[in-house]
């Protein structure tokens, strides 16, 4: 019994690892697939990026500190790209990723419902009384950005806006959603993603001595199984197919460096 | 004989692959960050939130869940009219929506821009990001694990029962009270505590119905998101007291089933 239980083990593991190392297989015949993990706010661009080219990617998008977090448990993509510069950075520090490049840059907006009337028309209102609003957690892009534009408020105005915070999201998609439910009055989100709920929502641009800095970073995964697409995919975003997508959804050029 | 044998190991096998991948992501949690680690993760004014208004927002559904949905697994179950399996079909669905497909039903149904939100609103009730919304969502989710048990519970009292309790004078409702529910009581703390497990984990319906707020909505599962990118150790010292409390609640339930087999037996 006892050795037909060791036997069993040892077939199940070998079924396995042979299951592992045929789906290997089938990748690596398929050639140029290459997975991606992207912020939340580079689904439309990245994704019309894709179509454009014809690349075999797989993408997935949701909150960059989500994807880095899983890159630190071992998740290897081929690229990764953030809404901000620091993530990929630290990734880089830890040689988990290989020196990042910034590619675009975002502008960070007050976005309201476009068919109701909430009242807010700028930063100043959304400390009133009664009004709610939907920001990105803390360690996402998007609500570090938003948490930056209220530490140039000053405190009291911050705190009073901070208290009519009703959800923190895991990513930007989540804000968006909010918002278009109705849910919220007002959220912080980027220009592009007020460009991608066509009309849905209505932007309010920040004061310049508010606006913060939104950069994007890419980088290609360390143990990526398809390096050389990786480098070709962050390539075509800086010129080519990706720039001109990343442009076509609202995105900014990097800043010269 | 050597075809049994092979056939056994096959079997073994099987049984083998089923127990290694079922029980090793639940041991990694444990494994992953040493016990010291996960006292220390739990300290977290955060964490301890978390834990304190999932456990609110959980009992309060089960309470919903048990007091509306008692009287109405009885009536299922004790009552034959038209229409009554496309009720029970549709009364199960919940159990096999998927979580997200559940946040936006509750968000077109009670959302602020739902068929029921105008109405809602003028009453002055708000669901959405709002403590009351977790409740309605975990109540979603979690209804159909307690009225399916309970339906089936209040089936299998014999009615022989119920008719002698009426013969003595006893009002429906006494019959009810008095004779179906302790006949079914193993049944329906069976299904509560079933129904407490699923609200408990609930994840995606909350997220998108009621969002994300320390304290307010953010109950230990949404936490665990939240925490994952910031602080993985305390992401698996809350994932390990979930894995705690569903065990505690499933082994709660194999035993009350152990002794509603004996008390068959007896009776």
């Amino acid at each position: 019994m006892r050795v037909a239980l060791v036997l069993a083990l040892a077939l199940t593991l070998s079924a396995l690892a042979g299951c592992d190392g045929d789906s290997g297989g089938d990748d690596g015949s398929a050639g140029d697939r290459l997975v991606v993990s992207a912020a939340a706010s580079l689904e439309p661009a990245f994704t019309a990026y894709a179509e454009a080219t014809g690349i075999d990617a797989k993408q997935s998008f949701a909150g960059s500190d989500d994807l880095a977090a899983q890159i630190r448990q071992g998740v290897t993509p081929d690229v990764y790209a953030a809404a901000n510069t620091s993530l990929p950075d630290d990734l880089y520090r830890d040689d988990l990723v290989d020196e990042p490049v910034v590619f675009a840059t975002n502008t960070l907006v007050l976005a309201v419902p476009a068919d109701s009337d909430t009242g807010v028309d700028s930063v100043d209102d959304l400390a009133g009384n009664g009004v709610t609003l939907a920001i990105g957690d803390e360690g996402v892009p998007v609500g570090d950005y938003t948490r930056e534009v209220l530490g140039r408020l000053g405190a009291p105005q911050a705190d009073a806006i901070l208290a009519n915070v009703r959800s923190e999201e895991p990513d930007v998609g989540g804000i968006v959603g909010k918002l278009t439910q109705g849910a919220v009055d007002a959220g912080f989100v980027y220009a592009t993603d007020v460009v991608a709920t066509d009309g849905a929502l209505e932007a309010i641009d920040l004061p310049p001595r508010l606006q913060p800095d939104v950069a994007y970073g890419a980088a290609v995964v360390e143990g990526a199984e398809n390096p050389e697409g990786a480098e070709d995919f962050i390539d075509g975003l800086l010129a080519g197919d990706g720039q001109r997508a990343l442009e076509d959804a609202g995105f900014g050029p990097p800043p010269a460096a | 004989m050597r075809r049994t044998g092979l056939f056994a190991v096959a079997l073994v096998a099987a049984l083998t692959a089923v127990l290694l991948f079922l029980i090793l992501p639940v041991v990694a949690i444990f494994v992953d960050a040493g016990p010291g680690e996960l006292i220390r993760s739990l300290g977290e004014p955060a964490s301890r939130e978390a834990l304190w208004l999932s456990l609110k927002t959980t009992v309060a559904a089960l309470i919903i869940i048990v007091a509306v949905g008692t009287p109405a697994a009885y009536l299922l179950a004790t009552r034959e009219f038209r229409g009554k399996a496309a009720i029970v079909t549709a009364i199960e669905l919940p159990l096999v929506l998927p979580p997200a497909a559940a946040g936006i039903g509750l968000l077109a149904a009670f959302g602020p821009k739902g068929i029921l939100g105008e109405p809602l609103a003028d009453a002055g009730i708000e669901l959405a990001l709002q403590t009351a919304g977790v409740v309605v969502a975990l109540t979603f989710v979690a209804a159909p694990f307690y009225l399916r048990q309970a339906q089936a519970a209040f089936a299998a009292v014999d009615p022989s029962l119920l008719d002698a309790a009426r013969t003595l004078g006893a009002s429906e409702a006494r019959a009810f009270a008095r004779v179906a529910i302790p006949c079914a009581a193993p049944g329906l703390v069976t299904g509560g505590a079933l129904a407490w497990g699923r609200a408990l984990g609930e994840f995606g319906a909350t997220l998108m119905f009621a969002g994300s707020f320390e304290g307010i909505t953010q109950t230990a599962p949404l936490a665990i998101f939240a925490q994952f990118s910031r602080d993985f150790p305390a992401a698996l010292a809350l994932s390990a007291v979930l894995v705690a409390v569903s065990g505690a609640l499933l082994l709660s339930v194999k035993l009350l089933g152990r002794t509603q087999l004996l008390g068959g037996a007896q009776a």
